[in-house]
């Protein structure tokens, strides 16, 4: 269905309805920035993608999923934050490099 | 054709050719990936395997998989995008145009169930990237087990006679489906496929609107959904709204960039020339494959006692004409018993009988060869992007 503008706050709402299940038993391990992880990712997916992922990617491999995210899906992340949630997700759902 | 089956059949040689003990990846996923293997029931399923919960992504267990047709309720269920309508089957239409038709128009599921000649067929649905979770080297993606599949009697109309409704002009080249689902944020690229025009009118190809004798549940694309029979499920769109008649290549990330893999790693059959490019084709056909169903990794046999080991095999339309079972793990190989022929596009049980001598502990794997005489191989053909995986899985087994 070709997007109508919503507003942020519907955006949200609906990406809440959209959801099959309850996402709490989802939740990213807390650390330093995974408050920034949990909300940019879950605009768009729950967090359960990240731990399926996490038994070989690493910092380099997060670091080509989070600018996918950006550049293929308009996810609305800066390189800052980017930066940020690389380091995250390397430290805690990273494998060795 | 005869230069498909010629390189389906160097393939298999290469796969059979292999000395020794197969290495083989295991049957159950390495222990990160198993971490969120939750079962969990949505709305209108059985327990399946969460993958993902939004968008929800859920894989049927092996254990249901042992039926020739795949129940409702345990079809597994994939999408991309987290913005899934409730779709109300009165007010929903159906719109047929696009610029290579010469006639626009619109249905309604009654439209659709009393002006077409109602057809069934039992086809096998596959996700591109079944078995994606236990390939090796590892790529990121949705880590489907074997259960990103399942089979079901569908019923629906042929998309051609649809099609001769929309009078296709001389310069048509693909049709293009669009669903109601689309994406939480405007910039990401909403799900949108297409079909050569050859493979739209093709008979098999039809527009779905039930499964198994009932409506398409909502997370299998109620109301209405395509059926691409042999081709994998990422044609298949749920929740059909629109099918344009396209006179140029349809533009979309989901077929130029996505579900695509590299040119040359894979035997050529069945061609979408006008998404073709100097690298890659998108994938097209499913593999041969087959599924165990009934024996866990682990599970413990009793000596001299027989057992029946059970499952099913499909492929892209040619049909299975062997399967093999292997207790010790690919050194020597035993024909399973097939079960009746459902058609071509279906899944094929089987089953193979076996009395344990001794105690101690075996590999069990199952192989299936289909009528052209393509064999699941041994190992993945990597790509990037993880699909083709019918490699064969081994489950280890202890007699007691």
């Amino acid at each position: 269905m070709k997007y109508r503008a919503f507003g942020f706050a519907v955006i949200a709402l609906l990406a809440r309805a959209a959801g099959a299940t309850d996402e709490k038993n989802a939740a990213l391990r807390e650390g330093p920035d995974s408050d920034l992880a949990t909300a940019r990712c879950s605009i768009c997916h729950s967090a359960d993608y990240i731990p399926m992922n996490s038994i070989f990617l690493k910092q380099a491999g997060w670091d080509a999923e989070v600018h996918k995210m950006i550049k293929v899906m308009g996810a609305p992340i800066s390189e800052d934050e980017a930066q940020k949630i690389i380091a995250y997700l390397t430290r805690y759902y990273g494998v060795a490099q | 054709m005869a230069t498909r089956r010629a390189l389906l059949m160097a393939a298999g040689g290469w796969a059979l050719g292999a000395t020794g003990a197969l290495r083989l990846a295991r049957a159950t996923l390495p222990s990160g990936a198993a971490d969120p293997q939750i079962l969990e029931a949505i709305a209108g399923k059985k327990p399946l395997i969460r993958r993902s919960s939004r968008p929800p992504n859920y894989e049927c267990p092996a254990a249901y998989l042992g039926e020739a047709i795949t129940p409702n309720d345990r079809f597994f269920v994939r999408w991309h995008l987290a913005n899934i309508p409730q779709v109300d089957a009165r007010s929903w239409r159906l719109q047929v145009s696009g610029e290579a038709a010469g006639q626009s128009f619109e249905l309604s599921l009654d439209q659709l169930r009393h002006e077409f000649e109602p057809v069934e067929l039992i086809a096998v649905c596959q996700c591109a990237g079944n078995q994606r979770g236990l390939a090796e080297p590892h790529v990121p993606g949705v880590q489907w087990g074997p259960g990103a599949v399942g089979n079901a009697r569908w019923k629906g109309v042929r998309l051609k006679d649809i099609l001769a409704r929309a009078q296709l002009r001389a310069d048509a080249l693909e049709i293009a489906f669009e669903g109601a689902d689309g994406p939480v944020l405007p910039a990401t690229p909403d799900f949108t496929k297409s079909l050569p025009v050859w493979k739209a009118l093709d008979e098999n190809t039809l527009i779905a609107y039930e499964m198994n004798g009932s409506a398409l549940p909502r997370w299998n694309g109620f109301p209405v959904r395509a059926i691409v029979p042999g081709w994998a499920a990422t044609y298949w769109v749920k929740q059909l709204t629109q099918i344009h008649v396209l006179n140029q290549p349809l533009k979309s990330f989901w077929m130029n960039t996505a579900y695509r893999v590299p040119k040359g790693k894979f035997p050529v059959g069945e061609r979408f020339e006008s998404q073709e490019n100097e690298t890659s084709t998108p994938i097209l056909e499913i593999d041969v494959g087959s599924v165990v169903s009934n024996v866990k990794a682990g599970q413990q046999f009793h000596a001299r006692r027989p057992v029946t080991i059970q499952g099913v095999a499909w492929d892209s339309g040619g049909g299975i004409r062997q399967v093999d079972v292997s207790l010790d793990g690919g050194q020597s190989w035993n024909p399973a018993r097939l079960g009746r022929d459902l058609g071509r596009y279906s899944f094929r049980q089987w089953h193979f009988t076996h009395t344990p001598e001794r105690p101690g502990t075996g590999s069990l794997i199952a192989r299936a060869t289909n009528t052209h005489g393509a064999v699941q191989p041994r190992d993945w053909i990597t790509n990037p992007a993880g699909y083709h995986n019918n490699s064969l899985q081994k489950i280890d087994f202890a007699i007691i």
